[in-house]
């Protein structure tokens, strides 16, 4: 979280470099995609210092991954998604959903030990997820359109099972994960958050976490090296569903049940992670990055609140810096796809000085050798 | 499964002709004719459908004031969604709709109630031309992918909304309120401004050059452009035509409301919903392929079907769970022959070579 200030140096010494890499590139370069955010990250969470200098006392900053913890989970698994060149619009369904048969669970057996409901819902996530990975490789109906169609089918299943309004109670076992902490001053949900992170970038460094950037990256090219497009996108979909079931988990756990818990939760993991300079459309960017948009998105609506914005602007600062952001990132984007594409095809608009090199561009993954 | 599509994979770089463009809007529009009548078919499917379900039920479902009340339904939806097909042919996509009708119908029944209804509809179309320049300017110049830009833009005007408006706000007068209720014979007049509106998009998308270029431009951008086409300009101008609709969308609903409303856009879901209409009308999300004329078979499917299910009484939320199986399940039955080639068959037949 603190490395940006050196990387740009570093950045353009590996830029010549082919990419064999040692640890040290591959680190930098990873980087390298997501500087931007990083940037972005640091600026806020000095304003936060700057406007409230209780922040980093460890129970206030701890209290602040906790709140981000849902939604960098939720950016992980949508990274998966993203990064393989489809979208999940349906994980604000599932987080919804998940919550109301949490309480639906509990309403009819009160005596389930809350790892058996946790795990159900995991599985039942992964299942969303299976089933909707499946209609879009297999059936090959736009992601778009498949997740949409499963988040109509989740919400209105929820609300149909519930009548209209979800009720009953979370034990507190279960609610533990969400509000709880381990060894009395850390949060489960930040164990859950650092678990799941790790989960995420151990998946994105081993052989299936390159097979699904390939795959995004083109999955013809993918497909005629050998890569089994439709299993990889599958498995990313499912990893996403268990993602947005866990998220669920830690959403119950703070604020109980809710018919609003998941509102809103795709767009913002979207937006997270498109923060994180990962490209839709798939191949390139990482996930580190895009949990760090996440922790940015989160920074800046607390970074709102203490400012006092009133609630209602709120959105509407959130909607101009996440444009400003994103379109600072696609200013070095689109001037390094301009140099790599043949010359002619458009004025450089912007060249904003000392911007980094084109180093994370190719990414990892993306040219099989 | 995977039976081999005549479709051509184009795979290698587009030889710098400028018909090329033409070309191959030209075979769009060839293709094009396919998927729309296939919607148009499966609306009429479901209209029989329809028909003998709630004639089982011992309903009555081809009643004169039943087929104008599902002509009715088409109509929001119909303008937002022949906008968003503009926007999505030429390779872009808006998700401000929803909010951006919230915002007309309040700035319409505002002004309304206080300027006459000249200035009420100019200034709902100035917002809506406004937000859409907004929009395509952010696309194009700040290359902000289409899907945040539009959602950005989705959340600044909320805020706006929520900051000035806590519930509905103006009136609108009876004479604009004909609008929404009055009746040639037995046609609603809203349905012509639906008929209007769409012929002036197909006339746009189909017989101007903007048009070509919007399909050239969803087709391949890149080569869209080696070809001479401004293509920059022509999103733009996709996103203008689109809040236009939208801001007609608006108008509409503020005559049928009788006044503005926060939630009136918001509520029905209308960014999403307009998209899963334009998809289900055959048009590529991707851009370049598809047209009008599905898309408004497109909502009549949705509305015959809504029809359906209030006829029925089903449960309010059981509906969505249909709608949902329904948008997948159509998009995956006709959509598919269609899909781009960016999906290949390589990744079933000989994917594990």
């Amino acid at each position: 979280m603190s490395a940006p200030t050196e990387t740009p140096d570093t950045a353009k010494s590996a830029a010549g470099k082919a990419p064999t890499a040692a640890t040290g590139t591959r680190i930098v370069r990873a980087l390298g995609t997501g500087i931007p955010v990083y940037l972005l990250l640091a600026v806020l969470l000095l304003a936060l210092l700057i406007t409230d200098p209780g922040f980093y006392e460890p129970d206030s900053f701890l209290s602040f991954v906790k709140r981000a913890a849902p939604l960098v989970i939720l950016a992980a698994g949508q990274y998966l998604v993203i990064v393989c060149g489809e979208f999940d619009l349906s994980v604000g369904a599932i987080v919804t959903a998940g919550v109301v048969v949490a309480a639906e669970l509990y309403g009819s057996f009160p005596d389930a030990h809350w790892l058996v409901v946790t795990a159900i819902l995991l599985v039942a996530g992964g299942l969303a997820g299976l089933i909707s990975g499946l209609i879009t490789t297999v059936l090959r109906v736009p992601s778009f359109i498949t997740t949409l169609g499963m988040m109509l089918i989740l919400e209105g299943a929820a609300f149909f099972w519930t009548g209209g309004s979800p009720q009953g109670v979370l034990p507190t076992a279960f609610r533990q994960l969400g509000r709880g902490t381990a060894f009395g001053w850390l949060p489960w949900a930040v164990v859950a958050c650092l678990v799941a992170g790790t989960a995420a970038v151990l998946v994105m460094r081993s052989d299936f976490g390159r097979t699904l950037v390939a795959t995004g990256d083109s999955d013809r090219a993918a497909a005629l090296a050998g890569v089994r497009v439709i299993r990889v996108r599958t498995v990313a979909f499912i990893l996403s569903g268990a993602a947005a079931a866990l998220a669920a988990v830690l959403v119950g756990g703070f604020s109980g049940v809710s018919a609003q818990a998941g509102r809103g939760y795709e767009f913002e993991a979207i937006t997270a992670v498109v923060l994180g300079g990962v490209v839709l459309g798939g191949g390139r960017g990482s996930v580190v990055a895009a949990m760090a948009g996440a922790f940015s998105l989160q920074a800046l609506f607390t970074l709102l609140n203490l400012q006092g914005v009133s609630g209602a602007l709120e959105s509407t600062v959130q909607g101009v810096i996440v444009i400003a952001a994103v379109g600072l990132g696609a200013a070095d984007w689109s001037r390094l796809r301009h140099r790599r594409t043949p010359p002619g095809s458009g004025p450089p608009d912007r060249t904003p000085p000392g911007t980094t090199h084109p180093t994370g561009t190719h990414n990892s993954g993306g040219t099989p050798s | 499964m995977t039976t081999v599509e005549s479709a051509p994979a184009p795979s290698g770089p587009p030889p710098k002709q400028t018909s090329l463009s033409m070309k191959k809007a030209l075979r769009s529009v060839r293709r094009s004719v396919d998927p729309v009548v296939g919607v148009w078919l499966a609306a009429l499917a479901v209209t029989v459908l329809g028909w003998i379900v709630v004639t089982a039920q011992g309903g009555s479902f081809l009643t004169t004031a039943n087929a104008v009340a599902i002509l009715q339904n088409c109509v929001a939806l119909g303008l937002v969604a022949v906008g968003q097909s503009a926007v999505i042919l030429t390779g872009s996509l808006d998700l401000s709709v929803a909010y951006l009708i919230s915002l007309g119908t309040l700035v319409a029944a505002e002004t309304m109630a206080s300027g006459g209804v000249v200035t009420a509809v100019i200034a709902v179309l100035a917002l809506s031309v406004a937000v859409g320049l907004a929009n395509g300017l952010i696309v194009t110049g700040l290359k902000v992918n289409a899907f945040i830009a539009t959602l950005g833009m989705a959340f600044i005007l909320r805020g706006w909304i929520e900051d000035n408006y806590t519930g509905p706000a103006g009136e609108v007068p009876v004479s604009f309120q004909r609008l929404g209720y009055d009746r040639i014979g037995p046609v609603p007049v809203s349905v012509f401004l639906l008929i209007a509106v769409a012929a002036v998009m197909w006339l746009i998308t189909r017989r101007t050059r903007l048009g070509h270029h919007m399909y050239a431009t969803g087709g391949d951008e890149h080569a869209a452009r080696l070809s001479g086409v401004r293509t920059g300009r022509t999103v733009v101008i996709a996103h203008v035509l689109c809040s236009l609709c939208v801001g007609a969308a608006a108008l509409f609903l503020a005559a049928r409301l009788g006044a503005g409303a926060p939630w009136a856009g918001t509520e029905a879901r209308y960014d999403l919903e307009s998209i899963a209409a334009v998809v289900l009308g055959g048009t590529a999300l991707a851009g370049g392929r598809g047209g009008v004329a599905g898309t408004l078979g497109g909502v009549f499917v949705l509305a015959v079907l809504d029809s359906v299910f209030n006829q029925l009484s089903v449960d309010p939320f059981f509906k969505n769970v249909v709608r949902g199986v329904v948008i997948i399940a159509a998009v995956a039955i006709y959509a598919r022959p269609r899909r781009t080639p960016k999906a290949p068959k390589a990744l079933k037949g000989g994917g594990s070579a």
